[in-house]
């Protein structure tokens, strides 16, 4: 390294906030350092003080936070200085991304009077000078028709745009450092490939630093030099991207790139979870705070908290908080040596041959559209969301079928038609044979047994006033159980699911994300379906608690002969858990087959797309990786594009094809048809859907 | 089934539960002074309205032959009236009139709203559009007018369809607030949950949706309270409400307000001024709980729910 002096330079910082149970030790003495255009990666789980850190850097907290240490920009203190002078370096010489680009923005005032508005504080220019800057700028940012799209306003920009105008507001000031905290967190995959790679194109025009805070270590592997993770307000390793990636030496990092399920993994390799949540950051008890969870504590864990140690087998400047890292550099340990992997459960079903299998769910050319209606009282039909447009999905015995898709393509409304067990307006659905056109309300009762639902977000998906046992109990008691037998159930269904049974009369938030996550998963057991709906059931989670929860829903998957729908816009979660998957584009199916398949021949140039964009927490195989980034948004399901629905963003389409066979893809819409071998229920909608046969 | 030996979970599940919530609330209504004090006038009022009669010696209906329009003295604490029945005894009578019709008018009005609202939110659709429209409806009659050309029907009856009548004209804002709170509380993950239960639509309406607003009924009740002895004072005070032998807050004040400005004025400041006490004491105890209850809706200023 270079002997330059450092951009950023923050020195044992600690926040600590007044709260009614005592003080929130939110961050503990941190220090890093940025250098000039470098990109320095924060990952932690959430509340570990990742984000408070960096609000405290832009003097941005709340004045109830006490703030020590020390926090220097080109050798300036920040620290003290007083709001109205740190409001000249803030948005000029430092800018911040956000999470949420719609809170991020003031919905009454356009895009471009407020990127302009950050242009003219800091730069003594004309209106109309301000102005021109706002169309490079959003051009800059891929924005199209930037003259006309910076009169819009906020909520006329999709979610992607929105981030793409903080961006360019970012960058508007030519920054030194820009302070990224999730910023593509709310996104989908594609719009986050677009949005990195927007990152990469900002960084290189304006030469700043970023600091890019994140959950995602997928997210920072292709992108950072360096990473730093923090664990309960403390920073517990830091070093360059591939030391830490390749040789982690805190068992908290092993544990976490350990958790994550990879795309490019085989199937059926074991998670390794960490047990347990971080630890409330209010009275700590003394020693490592990672201590309860982790599988190589010893006595002096307990009793010191181990400093920042240099290690010396890895490149310059990896640091290590633990006090056996000494032991790991040694013995090069890695993940799956100190976390027990759960062993794979070899399912009975599973021998069979798929044909031989009783069709769980059967779902043929369902259909959902939604009319568009204006007026309160005289109401006239305007046009039509077509939310799902024909779909074919059939889940035999004992098998998984994974949906993909980003949101707003009809995976929601694919399964609340499902669950309604309603006749659809067009196709029918058929749950274990029986179709629920011709069902009378007593025959739905009944079916509803047969098919239960765990939703995305735990903490919305149980009534926060009733007890454990009461949530256990409602299906049985709507089902007519007896109560003694409920009673019993009730126990075995939280030792089934990893919890005490003693638990019962507790409520839901004395319960941490992934135990409630669990009380779902339970309560969908409780009458023994053949049919689990998983709507994105781990999306909500932390990344240690995610594998926890993917584990258990294989164990019991293999146990009780289960079938799942598992509806998830994580690509690599699906290739871990399903044993087919269907995506979803627009409300059609485009690709459909075994998991093996699609993922390592997609057929699709939309599937092709999708899993370019998914990051992997693999840094020498992220940097080589050509990704393919879709452009712009899905369009409107309300007036979706002629022939073939993914012609606008399609990368085949664009580049490959001539003026012939575009048209082709412009007049006629492709059928799902069957592609390479027969036999191999590989499907594809695409009149050039490739790849060997 | 056997049951799968999964790994118990070890996580410390933290001790804070549904006590804790209970304790939560008290604490944060403990620390407002005023709430405490007006529950402790309301506690007061309560127990001089019904625990009083029992150790003072004149009976609302007994006359003291002895005193007529008598002022205050140590035989009749509040003086007697011009047929010789004892001040005291009536007002306390009165107030425990007053107290039963605040309290049953008030769990009705907000009965109707929740059940009202909760339907029309939960249902939408047709069921949404008739509530709305009756809503709407009672909303725009006069209900003081309405109640006062009826007093003829519930003459010589019981009190009770006095009651009703006045909850009735109550209920209309908070089902409106309720339907709307339901909209979004139906859309809830757990209300879907249950609806895929095949739990039915009345038991999630009972069990999930109202439980869960049950803060703001709380609150609405107890300032419903006050609003419903204003209303019934109102009434009575015409002639309208509360009919002999019954006696209310309102027939005495009613009765004795040509006193006011004489020099029997005692007649008419005793009640007059124990129903300010009362009502606003109530809407304190309202405020508190709000603040308590519900600490985001802002320090309560008794606008919006109470000053309609």
């Amino acid at each position: 390294m270079t002997q330059r002096q450092p951009l950023l330079e923050v020195n044992g910082l600690s926040v600590t906030f007044p709260s009614e149970a005592g003080a929130v030790e939110a961050v503990r003495g941190v220090s890093y350092h940025v250098m000039p255009g470098e990109v320095l990666g924060i990952a932690g789980e959430s509340g570990c003080g990742k984000s408070v850190s960096s609000l405290a850097v832009m003097g941005l907290l709340s004045r109830r936070a006490r703030i020590t240490g020390s926090v220097r920009f080109e050798g300036e203190e920040l620290l003290g200085v007083g709001d109205k002078d740190l409001s000249k370096i803030r948005g000029g010489r430092i800018a911040m991304i956000f999470q949420d680009p719609l809170s991020a923005l003031t919905p009454v005032i356009t895009v471009g009077d407020q990127i302009a508005e950050a242009v003219r504080i800091h730069q003594n220019v004309s209106k109309q000078a301000a102005m021109d800057r706002v169309v490079d700028l959003l051009n800059l940012a891929g924005i199209p028709n930037p003259r006309q799209r910076a009169r819009a306003f906020p909520h006329e920009f999709s979610g992607g745009m929105r981030q793409r105008a903080m961006i360019a507001m970012a960058i508007a000031n030519n920054p030194k450092l820009i302070i990224a905290d999730e910023p593509t967190t709310a996104l989908d995959v594609t719009i986050q490939a677009q949005i990195l790679d927007l990152l990469q194109k900002a960084k290189e025009a304006t030469g700043a630093a970023i600091v890019m805070i994140t959950h995602d270590l997928g997210v920072l592997a292709g992108f950072a030099d360096r990473l730093t993770i923090m664990y309960a307000g403390k920073l517990v390793e830091i070093g360059g991207v591939d030391d830490v990636f390749y040789r982690p030496r805190m068992p908290y990092t092993m544990g976490l790139l350990g958790s994550i399920p990879r795309i490019d993994a085989a199937p059926g390799t074991p998670l390794t979870p960490i047990e347990g949540s971080p630890p409330s950051l209010t009275n700590l008890p003394p020693g490592c705070p990672f201590t309860p969870r982790c599988p190589m504590r010893v006595d002096i864990c307990r009793e010191k908290e181990p400093d920042l140690l240099r290690m010396d087998s890895s490149g310059n400047g990896h640091f290590a908080a633990c006090h056996r890292s000494a032991e790991i550099e040694q013995k090069n340990l890695k993940g799956v040596d100190i976390f027990p992997a759960s062993e794979a459960v070899p399912s009975r079903i599973e021998d069979l041959p798929r044909e031989g299998r009783t069709p769980v769910l059967r779902i043929t050319d369902l259909k959902k559209h939604y009319p568009m209606i204006i007026g309160a009282i005289l109401q006239r039909r305007v046009g039509t969301i077509y939310a799902v447009d024909g779909i074919d999905l059939d889940i035999r015995e004992g098998e998984t079928l994974g949906l993909v898709g980003e949101s707003g393509c009809g995976k929601t409304t694919t399964i609340m038609e499902i669950l309604s067990l309603a006749r659809p307006a067009s196709g029918s659905i058929a749950v274990l044979g029986r179709s629920t056109a011709g069902m009378t309300a007593r025959d739905r009762f009944q079916i509803r047994r047969e098919i239960s639902v765990v939703f995305q977000d735990p903490m919305a998906s149980i009534d926060p006033r009733m007890p454990v046992s009461d949530i256990l109990a409602e299906p049985m008691v709507t089902h007519g159980v007896p109560a003694e037998e409920r009673a019993k159930r009730i126990g075995q269904l939280l030792k089934m699911v990893g919890l005490r049974p003693e638990y019962t009369s507790r409520y839901p938030q004395e319960f941490s994300g992934g135990q409630r996550q669990r009380i779902c998963i339970a309560r969908a057991l409780a009458l023994k379906p053949k049919l689990l709906v998983l709507d994105e059931p781990v999306s909500a989670l932390d990344v240690s608690i995610r594998a926890g929860v993917l584990n258990l829903l294989e164990e019991l998957k293999a146990e009780l002969g289960l079938s799942y729908l598992f509806v998830a816009h994580d690509l690599s979660v699906v290739r871990h858990i399903s044993d087919r998957v269907a995506v979803m584009y627009l409300g059609r199916i485009v690709e459909t087959g075994g998991v093996n398949r699609v993922f390592n021949h997609p057929a699709h140039p939309y599937t092709q797309a999708l899993l370019s964009a998914a990051p992997l927490p693999d840094p020498r195989k992220e940097r080589a990786r050509r990704r393919i980034i879709l452009k712009g948004d899905l369009p409107s399901p309300a007036n979706p594009p002629s022939g073939c629905r993914f012609r606008t963003r399609c990368q085949k389409f664009a580049d490959e094809l001539n003026d012939q066979q575009r048209q082709i893809c412009i007049d006629t819409d492709p059928v799902l048809s069957d592609h390479g071998n027969p036999g191999s229920v590989h499907r594809a909608a695409c009149h050039y859907a490739e790849g060997e046969n | 089934m056997s049951s799968i030996p999964s790994p118990i979970v070890e996580e410390p599940v933290e001790t804070t539960g549904h006590d804790s919530r209970i304790r939560l609330v008290l604490r944060r209504f403990l620390r407002r002074r005023l709430a405490i004090a007006g529950l402790v006038i309301v506690l007061l009022l309560f127990a001089f309205a019904y625990v009083g009669p029992h150790f003072y010696k004149w009976r609302y209906d007994q006359i003291d032959f002895e005193a007529f329009l008598q002022h205050p003295s140590a035989t009749h604490w509040f003086g007697t009236t011009q047929n010789g029945f004892d001040m005291l005894a009536l007002t306390m009578r009165g107030m425990q009139k007053s107290l039963i019709i605040g309290l049953i008018g008030a769990v009705l009005s907000t009965g109707i709203a929740a059940i009202a609202g909760a339907t029309a939110g939960y249902f939408s659709g047709w069921t949404d559009r008739a509530i709305v429209a009756l809503i709407d409806l009672i909303l725009v009659l006069p209900g003081f007018l309405i109640i006062a050309i009826l007093s003829p029907v519930f003459h010589g009856r019981t009190w009770l369809i006095f009651v009703v009548l006045l909850a009735a004209f109550q209920w209309m804002i908070t089902a409106r607030v309720i339907r709307s709170m339901t909209l979004s509380m139906k859309e809830r993950e757990f209300v879907y949950a249950a609806r895929f239960m095949g739990v039915p639509h009345w038991k999630i309406i009972f069990r999930h949706i109202l439980p869960n607003m049950s803060s703001f009924l709380i609150i609405d009740a107890t300032i419903n309270v006050s609003s419903l002895i204003l209303a019934e004072v109102g009434l009575s005070f015409f002639g309208f409400g509360v009919q002999p032998p019954d006696i209310s807050l309102g027939t005495l004040i009613g009765d004795h307000w040509e006193s006011a400005q004489t020099a029997n004025g005692y007649q008419f400041y005793f009640p007059a001024i124990l129903l300010v006490m009362l009502v606003l004491s109530v809407n304190l105890v309202g405020d508190g709980l709000r603040d308590a209850l519900d600490p985001n809706a802002g320090s309560a200023t008794g606008k919006g729910a109470a000053s309609r």
